[in-house]
């Protein structure tokens, strides 16, 4: 197990590299010049000169990116070309904001999809089964920047019960919970809708294994066939839609704070992909696509654990 | 004799297989249903231009903000007096056309891949690894990283979508194609001296195309989710473009006053992605041909 972890780990700082090398070269080959950005529209070919030989970008490539790969390390991700702030700043006050709304918006997702996946299974071809398919289709579809809207239409505009947006207040405040609700449920609908459809499919094929008949047959309680023998098995799957899931999440977040105006890592992105402020793309970029990995890593270490015969050789 | 002979059997079978992915796709009601919303917004998006009457961008501040089924536009109008019916019908137009560009060079740059990788084994390693690189981020993100690198456009949006479909494609083909390659078939292909290309693109592509179709009906559904997404950002479609997830943007400042500038584009984007991820379940039910033992 630990040799495992060890191996991922590996993998996993390879696979930083690659994802450095390429969000930087993709900055790097974007059109137009970061110093003539931070010189603005008055500063004069020397004015520019100048900057380019203080920051280094006359430096080669390959020299630019091991700078930026060793300055990243160390927590030094360069300053906003927009608001000469240092861009770990801008990315540590937005941050909290941003992983509120993705933990709050997977708890959705995941009580709301396993529950309605669960009865959905349990209860094949009646009507609560109906309605679940629905929900899932009808969740998968649905744009979560739309039905935002439509959540801050109905519970802030005309029932008045949540507040139409903004992320101020600590999440456990009721004023903070009350602020996390509908971005929430924005966000893990989709996600709800997918896990939902992976469990009932799950457990409809677990549930028709001989190993359940068998226990069915030795006499075991209901309750314990469910928890006990077909959950934990039709778990591998929705681990895998859980964990891809964060991805999409996190994702989201950028649409979801856009939609709730909140403080957060993706609206940042977004402005800063509007004003071309590049350094700001990349840390903002690095620090999503590192999460990323890094939850996939630990979906990963749990696949092993609910089934141990699982190697990743 | 006998090649010609299990050639002409292939073939029948091929037919008799179609057929039952035809017969077994129409028993499917929802994907029916889908079939039938995407050929409608097909021929809404063709025809566009005869079933609406007002211009989708033209502007009549005279009479702005028209609720639904006022004298004239039946879907009302917008803040700047645009008729909200013509720009949903020119919006389709715009979606399904980002939708299918996108898809389309996804497809093309996922099989290419898919197909390397899957038949030449010395290039698989590197291929693979590349996809996995692609996957490290997440779709949205990475389409947004290729709009900062090339600047905001729809075009640049279906070129941003297309990149994000690439590796999904890839995986899938190259599943395909590793076990397709080692069937008897095509290892008597080999034996006759045809070419790798040959074999590729006339008996492994063709043998490996249910997947893809599967994945390309899907795709379109998050190709026109994401676009409409992207413009939503303001990173897509620019006014007064009517597009979908402009039009709801547009219309989030309205809500008080016009909500149905928000609910009816919402309710088109829904009603799209949902016919095409029904079929797209549809025909990868049709496709199986476990199913008709399952059922």
């Amino acid at each position: 197990m630990l040799a495992l972890i060890i191996r991922r780990i590996m993998q996993l700082v390879f696979l930083l590299f690659g994802i450095s090398f390429l969000v930087f070269s993709s900055m790097y080959i974007a059109p137009g010049n970061p110093a003539a950005i931070i010189g603005g529209p008055t500063a004069t070919a020397e004015d520019i000169a100048a900057i380019e030989e203080n920051l280094g970008l006359d430096d080669p490539f390959l020299v630019q990116y091991a700078r930026y790969v060793s300055n990243a390390v160390q927590g030094d991700f360069g300053y906003s070309y927009q608001t000469s702030q240092p861009v770990a700043d801008a990315i540590a006050v937005r941050f909290p904001n941003t992983l509120k709304l993705a933990i709050a918006s997977m708890i959705v997702a995941v009580v709301i999809g396993i529950i309605t996946g669960l009865v959905s299974a349990l209860k094949q071809n009646s009507l609560l089964d109906i309605s679940a398919t629905t929900f899932a289709l009808a969740g998968i579809s649905i744009p979560n920047f739309w039905l935002g809207a439509l959540l801050i239409l109905v519970f802030s505009v005309n029932l008045q019960w949540l507040p139409v947006g903004g992320m101020t207040n600590p999440f456990y405040t009721v004023a903070g919970i009350k602020e996390l609700i509908l971005p929430a449920i924005t966000l893990g609908t989709g996600s709800a809708a997918m896990i939902a459809r992976m469990t009932r499919s799950s457990m409809l094929e677990v549930i028709r294994a001989d190993y359940v008949r068998t226990a069915r047959a030795k006499g075991v309680k209901e309750k314990n066939v469910i928890w006990i023998h077909t959950l934990k098995n039709a778990m591998i799957p929705i681990i895998t839609v859980i964990g891809l899931n964060f991805g999409f999440l996190l994702g989201g977040t950028i649409i979801t704070e856009k939609v709730f105006a909140i403080n957060g890592v993706g609206r940042l992105m977004i402005d800063a992909i509007a004003a071309r402020d590049f350094p700001m793309v990349q840390g903002s970029v690095l620090l999503v696509a590192t999460l990323f990995v890094v939850v996939n890593l630990l979906v990963d270490i749990i696949y092993t654990y609910i089934d141990p015969r699982i190697k990743f050789d | 004799m006998a090649l010609a002979e299990t050639v002409a059997l292939k073939e029948k079978k091929r037919e008799k297989y179609i057929i039952t992915t035809i017969r077994r796709l129409f028993k499917n009601k929802l994907a029916v249903a889908g079939l039938i919303i995407v050929i409608l917004q097909i021929l809404m998006a063709i025809f566009a231009p005869a079933i609406t009457v007002h211009d989708p961008i033209k502007q009549n501040l005279a009479s702005s903000e028209l609720p639904m089924f006022s004298a004239g536009h039946w879907l009302g109008t917008d803040n700047y007096g645009r008729d909200v019916w013509s720009r949903i019908v020119y919006g389709a137009r715009i979606s399904l056309v980002v939708g299918l560009i996108a898809v389309s060079l996804g497809l093309i740059g996922g099989v290419l891949l898919g197909m390397l990788a899957g038949y030449y084994p010395k290039l698989d390693a590197v291929i693979m690894r590349f996809v996995d690189l692609l996957f490290s981020f997440p779709g949205i993100l990475l389409a947004m990283l290729i709009i900062a690198i090339l600047g905001t456009s729809l075009v640049n949006v279906a070129i941003a979508i297309s990149i994000w479909s690439i590796p999904t494609c890839a995986r899938i083909v190259r599943g395909s194609v590793l076990s397709i390659k080692e069937k008897e078939y095509i290892m008597a292909m080999r034996s006759m001296g045809a070419s790798d290309l040959r074999i590729m693109a006339r008996h492994i592509l063709p043998n490996a195309a249910a997947p893809i179709i599967v994945f390309a009906t899907m795709r379109m559904a998050t190709a026109i989710l994401s676009t409409a997404s992207l413009s939503y950002l303001g990173l897509g479609a620019q006014p007064p473009t009517p597009e979908w997830g402009a039009m709801i943007s547009q219309g989030q400042d309205f809500m008080w006053t016009s909500p149905h500038l928000t609910i009816v584009p919402g309710i088109a984007i829904m009603l799209t992605v949902f016919a095409f991820n029904v079929l797209g379940d549809g025909l990868r039910d049709a496709l199986d041909p476990n199913m008709d033992i399952q059922q």
